[in-house]
């Protein structure tokens, strides 16, 4: 009994403390040193966040590369599975143009009667033009759904900004180094959004499943959501602004869950915008 | 000129382990089956276990430890994260290696199981619980299950490129 004891003991501390011939570490050392660096990456200390960002511009470049092949790769088989589907495509665009056409004098008239109502009761926002940015890097993680984008604080990027694909929301910017930041996309665990959801006006918010949809979550009322509803963001909280189109309520994938008008997988270029309430 | 291209073989033969290592955290390399989101496997994992298992040499501990800030970095965890993980399969690697004293795949790859195990839920509660991070359990369990069970295909790969001059 003593001896098998011996044995697990031995084995363990040849395990963690001998080096081989070519190891220079021993592996207790890295795995206290892994412990302190986890601590010290939770704290704010400037040193350490400018070795942080050296680290993330040096990472993301690499990646960015080594990435290259897979991506190409990727755009290839979209774009043959495009062509494939052209003239399908053709007859549903042909449809919806007429359909937009027609919607587009409806949002006119609205977005000016919108502009109008606005001004009378004081509300100024001031949106920036946004800055168009390539993603780096889009590869989803088991715990956090974000992206990589190729601008940074150098230029004038900062947390908190919104990013767009086209003019639908997709994201919000987390991390920030010089020439490179992090969004986290809505799609994320991690992600919860103010939402207004019309027709209806119903007020709540949108979470991410880690999935390529979201649900609505958090209502104070008894929703009846149609099918088809449309989710924007509400504005409440001060972080969005109100109006983004998120995405269409689909019950077929799940009660409550909202389909996002755009395909979080095949992001190549985005917008981020700040935004700026000036309250009169 | 024939002595040179045998020279760059060899070298990238004998490098392969730790150039596919680096290239599958800085590509978080995974598959995904458009319809089948969830059939997804943990390559680093694999790499790390079968060869601080059957050669330590051939990846020092160091190199893991810096590939393992790279995955951190990559996907946006806190750094050490992914580097205590990664060290961790390295134990059971280690001590399995001093117990064993005839290899068997099936005994390796219950081991490689419980590393798996071990690491997925260190992980877990690490970023759950000291940075509040959402976690989807089920991807998680799925991970697991396709990385054990790709082990077995890729022991054999690895087998037969050790066989080859590794």
């Amino acid at each position: 009994m003593a001896s098998g004891r011996d044995d697990f003991i031995i084995a363990i501390r040849s395990a963690f403390l001998k080096k081989s011939n070519k190891q220079q570490f021993s592996l207790l050392a890295l795995i206290l040193f892994s412990i302190f660096l986890i601590f010290l990456s939770n704290l704010n200390f400037i040193g350490i966040k400018y070795i942080k960002i050296g680290i993330n511009e040096a990472t993301y470049r690499l990646s960015t590369l080594i990435s290259y092949p897979e991506k190409k790769f990727n755009e290839s088989i979209n774009f043959l599975s495009d062509y494939l589907n052209v003239y399908e495509d053709n007859q549903n665009l042909k449809n919806k143009i007429d359909q937009l056409t027609a919607n587009k004098l409806n949002y006119l008239f609205l977005e000016n009667e919108n502009k109008r109502l606005k001004e009378i009761v004081g509300e100024n926002t001031s949106i920036s033009e946004g800055i168009v940015s390539r993603v780096l890097i889009d590869k989803d993680g088991k715990f956090l759904k974000s992206i990589i984008l190729n601008k940074g604080s150098k230029d004038g990027i900062k947390i908190g900004m919104v990013v767009l694909d086209k003019s639908f929301l997709i994201g919000q910017i987390i991390e920030v180094n010089y020439t490179t930041s992090r969004a986290i996309l809505i799609s994320d665990l991690n992600s919860n959004i103010p939402v207004v959801i019309e027709p209806g006006s119903f007020q709540s918010i949108l979470s991410g499943t880690g999935k390529d949809h979201g649900i609505i979550k958090y209502s104070k009322k008894e929703l009846n959501l149609d099918e088809n509803s449309i989710v924007y963001t509400s504005g409440s909280g001060g972080n969005f602004r109100s109006g983004l189109p998120i995405g269409i309520i689909n019950n077929q994938i799940d009660k409550f869950a909202v389909e996002f008008f755009s395909d979080l997988s095949q992001l190549s270029y985005v917008k981020i915008q700040s935004i700026e309430i000036l309250e009169q | 000129m024939v002595q040179k291209k045998l020279n760059i073989k060899n070298k990238l033969l004998q490098y392969f382990p730790l150039l596919l290592l680096y290239f599958s955290v800085l590509n978080e390399f995974d598959i995904d089956v458009a319809n089948l989101g969830l059939l997804s496997f943990n390559l680093p994992f694999i790499i790390i276990f079968y060869w601080s298992l059957k050669d330590p040499d051939q990846i020092g501990n160091g190199l893991i430890f810096i590939s393992g800030i790279f995955n951190d970095v990559t996907l946006g965890y806190p750094i050490g994260v992914s580097s205590f993980i990664y060290l961790t399969i390295i134990a059971f690697a280690a001590y399995l290696r001093n117990i064993t004293l005839r290899p068997n795949i099936y005994k390796d790859s219950i081991v490689f199981l419980v590393a798996i195990l071990f690491a997925n839920s260190v992980n877990s509660i690490i970023l759950s619980f000291f940075f509040s991070i959402d976690i989807n359990y089920f991807e998680i369990i799925a991970n697991i299950t396709f990385t054990f069970l790709l082990y077995f295909l890729f022991a054999r790969i690895f087998n037969y490129l050790k066989t080859v001059g590794i």
